[in-house]
């Protein structure tokens, strides 16, 4: 609100109306998205953790590169709890299998796990949260509604029954997680982002851009949620890390992922037999889900300064 | 305001229904004989099984033993559980020790994660915004179940500040050490809401308004920044209430919590289905209630927001 | 035998002590201690669970129920640290024929709440708990007795859908070989001879029950009275998901005399916390570790643990409608399998000592057991024979590798640690895919055992309801065996078996069972993989704590310091 044509109240005399409507028709209009992304790249924050972002997912999808132990043969109880060796350099799991070729291996699964979720969250959630929010009444009361139903599921009740679906009995994968994750935890996203859509949908520009005729759903999309945006992105990267972990209690429940496929929740939930004689060996898988949930903690707040509209200096 | 109070209220009708047929059909859904299972592998004459399939009404198809629910719930009688147990005894036993530890856990994360958030978001990028983030990326990688052997094992055993497990007879002291466990990782949430609303407002109009007529600091962070940076605080705090409610299974387990996590972990592994449907019974109240309290909440906070519309 | 959780290492059980060590001349107690001067008021805390039945002694097969039954009844016999029976309430307990039993019972003895306790009051009890209608789940302990067939008689009806549903109707009210001659002596006829039937009388089932007891069995098992070396602390002791509290008897004159004041369980779900209680000492004595702590027990609790070994042992089922493991091809691939798991190892690694290697079918503290039956050197562990077996087998038929072979198991018994551990060996020695297959729920698994539906393997075992080979080995692989889910079947076998029952001595008995043990290691149904031992430890508040021949800790015997 800084910016110099900002008089609205000015005396008609001293500036001109037509100065003040004049439109820069030279200079192409920054929409919010391509204002943020140029502001974006030139953030350090940004920077490192979308390389740390493209790194984990270069380890994801190619762990190979990374490690020449297979990942879940030649596994020796001879080694169990055995500390580190030439080439097996963060020792070994309880059940003697290669630590470091486990965590490299895990990525995949558990990186496609936390972001699937969260993006199946967040498109459900947003939707339905903003939805309720922004039109109230009889949708608020459906919608919200709806969401309480789900919220009283019990997980572990959930996710026995999911999981025994004929769609997914015979296959678990990680869609299977994810489908779980995402029925149970989308009520969570859906309320915060009501709340923040209800505070900001009586804001001036708002009530502005509705003046200026921009239709009740346009208003919604370009100028209440894009100001609405930060604590779904708070929420959004704090649950990734969460949903990596609650795959692990699931792995821990029976109704995870399967053995076959590696996961740092199903490697973390193994540790636990280690937990008194060897603490360390859960290390690994967690600061490896620590550094994940930071680089994308960190792109959250990034993103999020580029967007937010009061800090925006032009 | 009163009708918007009544109308909430009212809307709890579809939704306890819609709850309990749901879960109530899950609980039907899962696979295996409740009633074979009580007895493991050593299965008793077929005779007592059958006897107590038909006096827990098991035979019957899904909406009569639906029905009989409903009925047992307004003759306000719950039924036995598979043990032979009244269940409204164990609701009676379960529900106020997991309040308390709710309630608990609430309050430590909310007054630590709000101060924590405000001090955090007030100096972006400063060393205790740096160390609070390490701080939450601890709470979060690291399961509730690790966490929890952690702190009992320290505190418990080796320092011996607080009894390891709660058990029987459980009080405010005895609930501490679960509830701050369960309180660290929406510890998290709360601060990193509170962070980001802060530091967002903190470039507010409003705020440099009331900074230009001379309002002291504090007064500024509190009664202008905080309280309009508390909304998506407020919303969060209000769905965990619930979720709290719901019991933590793992918590409650590893601190031997005799409280709804437990008992509705055990119901489930037992496809208890009366004793599952009336603990979330009495979630779905906790539940509405919760998020009205929100909503009024948030016309206080904000007094744009109106709901008499 | 069930391993949930709770009460993994235990199993439900049954018995807590339907021992019987042989010849065992009643007499002759070897009760250890004595000489330390405790405190004898003190209050034992002791780890246990919610009881699944009400508190009756026939209504209780499972360990948290049972352990609290046997505290608060005693019955004609009961039986010493070392299993051997040692009478109770039983004066004498004779037979000349092994079928007419004539019982007498000791005068002058007491519930708590002073009703006499006479020869009617057994006969009423043993009535009771053998009806049908009375929904007792340990009714069948009954059944040699002559008229059980009659009390205990059911009705099945099948309904449109084809459902069958039993209903009880018994034909008669009391069993017509069962007498109460007089207020001291009771008169037994058992339908056919059997000579160690009086055995069995220690067990439960066979305690007696004040009339309150059959007047209103449910209110009766909420807060029960008894006559053993325990009372309820008051009404309502049992509170429900958290403890059960007992006080001494101090009318109590019997031979398990209570050394402390009383014993408070208290209820967990989960092992973990108790042993946390334990390392802090909120709590004096538990029997079930946390699988994380096998490693460390005797080193957090130096001089305050002991480890026994018990009648229970594990297997790795193989169904037979499996196509992988059918014919003769199948039959190299279950011995591949069994030469593939280190038992060794294992043992060594996972269990730290707690299980040892099995050398045959069953547990080497049961008498007449045999090592180095005929075919069971499946058991050692060589890589190189079982690639070798495997390679046969892919010779005559080739191995369906479209799935990973898998273990069913429930994950709620601290399995999954093991399984893992003999997956690994599977891909390691026989270059096959292999993986737990996990339940939450150990009815799903149950379910699916007996349908007939498993896709895999599954992990078994088996707690002895008392000490004999013929029970590890009918109730388990015998056709149409009660737990015999997999449906193994060899006529061969089940006429070895009964043989062996028939048999006039215990020797010529235990011959043909581990005769008959010969065919299950040619057959094997399922892979022997070890044998338990009990594992316990106590709080510095307490001397010491002493298990019994089942696994079973000796609460009474308990001194606080």
């Amino acid at each position: 609100m800084t910016s110099n044509n900002s008089h609205f109240v000015a005396p008609i005399d001293e500036t001109p109306l037509l100065a003040t409507d004049a439109v820069k028709t030279d200079q192409a209009p920054l929409s919010l998205w391509s204002d943020a992304w140029r502001k974006l790249r030139r953030r350090p924050l940004f920077i490192i953790s979308a390389l740390l972002i493209l790194a984990l997912t270069v380890v994801a999808l190619f762990p190979g590169l990374f490690t020449s132990v297979a990942p879940n043969a030649g596994c020796e109880l001879a080694n169990s709890e055995g500390g580190p060796t030439a080439g097996h350099p963060f020792g070994f799991t309880f059940q003697g299998c290669d630590v470091y070729s486990r965590v490299i291996h895990g990525t995949q699964a558990s990186m496609s796990v936390g972001v699937l979720s969260v993006l199946c969250v967040l498109v459900i959630g947003v939707t339905i949260g903003a939805l309720a929010g922004y039109y109230g009444g009889w949708i608020d009361s459906v919608l919200a509604r709806l969401g309480d139903i789900f919220f009283a599921l019990p997980l572990i009740l959930g996710a026995l029954v999911i999981t025994q679906l004929p769609l997914f009995r015979e296959n678990k994968s990680v869609w299977t997680v994810v489908f779980v994750i995402s029925l149970l935890a989308w009520p969570q996203m859906a309320r915060i982002t009501r709340g923040a859509v209800i505070e900001v949908r009586n804001a001036d520009f708002v009530t502005a851009a509705r003046a200026l005729g921009v239709s009740k759903f346009g208003a919604l999309v370009r100028h209440v949620l894009p100001n609405a945006l930060a604590p779904i992105i708070v929420l959004a990267t704090l649950e990734l890390g969460v949903f990596i972990v609650a795959e692990a209690t699931l792995s821990f429940l029976g109704i995870g992922l399967p053995q076959s496929i590696m996961s740092w929740g199903n490697d973390i939930a193994g540790a636990q037999a280690s937990i008194r004689t060897s603490p360390e060996i859960m290390l690994y898988p967690a600061a490896a889900l620590s550094i994940t949930v930071l680089s994308f903690i960190m792109l959250g707040d990034a993103v999020r300064d580029a967007l937010d509209p009061k800090s925006r200096q032009r | 305001m009163v009708r918007f109070i009544l109308r909430r209220l009212l809307q709890v009708i579809p939704v306890f229904i819609g709850t309990t047929l749901l879960v109530y059909y899950m609980v039907f859904a899962l696979p295996g004989d409740p009633i074979a299972a009580l007895f493991g592998d050593r299965q008793p004459p077929q005779a007592v099984i059958d006897t107590l399939r038909s006096q827990y009404h098991l035979d019957e198809p899904f909406w009569v033993q639906y029905g009989l629910f409903l009925q047992n719930l307004f003759t306000s009688n719950l039924g036995n559980d598979f043990t032979g147990q009244p269940i409204s005894a164990s609701l009676a036993r379960v529900f106020p020790v997991t309040a308390m530890l709710a309630i608990e856990a609430l309050a430590i994360q909310a007054i630590f994660g709000v101060a924590f958030g405000v001090f955090a978001g007030l100096r972006r990028g400063g060393w205790f915004d740096s160390t609070v983030l390490v701080a939450s990326l601890v709470v979060i990688a690291v399961p509730t179940f690790v966490l929890g052997f952690v702190f009992q094992l320290v505190f418990g055993v080796q320092l011996g500040w607080a009894k390891p497990t709660v058990g029987a007879n459980a009080d405010w002291g005895s609930l501490l050490l679960p509830a701050v466990v369960l309180g660290l990782v929406s510890f998290a949430y709360v601060l990193r809401l509170t962070r980001a609303s802060v530091s967002e407002n903190m470039n507010a109009d409003y705020v440099r308004t009331a900074t230009a007529k001379g309002l002291s600091r504090p007064r500024v962070v509190l009664a202008h920044i905080l309280r309009n940076s508390l909304i998506p605080v407020v919303t969060y705090l209000g769905a965990n209430l619930g979720g709290l409610m719901g019991g933590a299974i793992v918590t409650e387990g590893i601190f031997n919590v005799p409280g709804v996590g437990n008992k509705l972990y055990q119901a489930v592994l037992r496809s208890e289905g009366p004793t599952i449907v009336s603990i979330v019974s009495v979630l779905v109240l906790v539940f509405v209630v919760a998020n009205l309290l929100v909503d009024l909440l948030y016309a206080w906070l904000d007094p744009r927001i109106r709901y008499d519309q | 035998m069930r391993f949930t959780r709770t009460s993994k290492a235990l199993g439900i059980v049954a018995i807590a002590a339907l021992a019987l060590t042989g010849c065992g001349a009643g007499g002759g107690t070897t009760e250890g201690g004595g000489d330390t001067a405790g405190d004898p008021n003190k209050v034992i805390t002791a780890y246990s669970n919610e009881p699944q039945n009400p508190l009756l002694p026939a209504a209780t097969n499972e360990v948290y129920g049972g352990r609290v039954v046997e505290l608060l009844f005693e019955g004609l016999r009961t039986y010493d640290a070392s299993g051997k029976p040692v009478e109770a309430l039983a004066e004498s307990i004779e037979s000349a024929d092994a079928q007419n039993w004539t019982i007498k019972v000791k005068q002058g003895q007491k519930f708590t709440n002073g009703e006499e306790i006479t020869a009617k009051t057994f006969v009423d009890s043993w009535n009771f708990a053998a009806n049908s209608k009375n929904l007792q789940i340990n009714s069948f302990f009954f059944e040699s007795i002559a008229g059980y067939e009659e009390v205990s008689a059911v009705t099945e009806e099948t309904s449109a859908d084809g459902k069958k549903t039993t209903t009880p109707a018994p034909t008669a009210e009391t069993m017509s070989g069962l007498v109460a001659t007089d207020d001291s002596t009771i008169t037994v006829k058992l339908a056919q001879p059997e000579a160690d039937w009086s055995l069995r009388l220690g067990y439960s089932a066979f305690f007696p029950l004040p009339s309150a007891a059959l007047a209103d069995p449910k209110a009766f098992g909420e807060n029960p009275v008894g006559n053993g070396p325990y009372k309820m602390e008051k009404e309502g002791a049992w509170v429900h998901d958290q403890s059960i509290s007992l006080v001494k008897n101090p009318d109590y004159t019997g031979p398990r005399e209570a050394k402390n004041g009383g014993v408070n369980f208290k209820f967990y779900t989960d092992p973990g916390p108790a042993y946390t209680d334990l390392q802090s000492d909120n709590l004096d004595v538990t029997d079930v570790l946390p699988s994380n702590a096998l490693k460390t027990y005797t080193t957090d609790f130096p001089d305050r643990n002991a480890t026994k070994a018990t009648a229970t042992n594990s297997t790795l089922n193989i169904p037979g409608y499996n196509p992988n493991f059918q014919g003769e091809a199948g039959k190299l691939r279950r011995q591949a399998l069994s030469y593939a798991i280190n038992r060794e190892e294992i043992c060594k690694v996972i269990f730290n000592g707690t299980r040892t290697p099995a050398k045959a079918f069953v547990p080497p503290v049961i008498e007449g057991f045999e090592e180095g039956i005929k075919g069971s050197e499946v058991l050692t562990f060589d890589a190189a024979k079982a690639k070798d077996l495997w390679e046969q087998a892919e010779k005559i038929q080739p191995y369906d590798d479209s799935k990973p072979l898998q273990i069913a198991s429930n994950t709620d018994g601290g399995n999954k640690e093991w399984i893992d551990a003999v997956a690994n060996g599977f891909k390691n020695n026989l270059g096959i895919e292999a993986e737990i297959q996990p339940f939450a729920k150990f009815a799903e698994v149950l379910n699916l055992r007996k349908s007939q539906e498993l896709p895999g393997l599954t992990r078994a075992g088996w707690q002895g309801d008392y000490p004999s080979l013929y029970n590890f080995l009918g109730p388990i692989w015998a056709t149409n065996a009660s737990s015999n889910y997999e449906k193994y079947t060899n006529p061969e076998f089940d006429k070895l078996l009964q043989e062996g029952l028939a048999a006039k001595s215990t020797d010529e008995a235990n011959a043909k069972f581990n005769q008959a043990q010969e065919i299950l290691f040619e057959d094997l149904p399922g892979l022997p993989l070890w044998d338990q031992a009990r594992a316990i430890v106590w709080s510095n508040n307490v001397v010491k704590a002493e298990t019994g021949w089942n696994g079973g800790i000796r609460y009474f015997d308990i001194t606080a310091k």
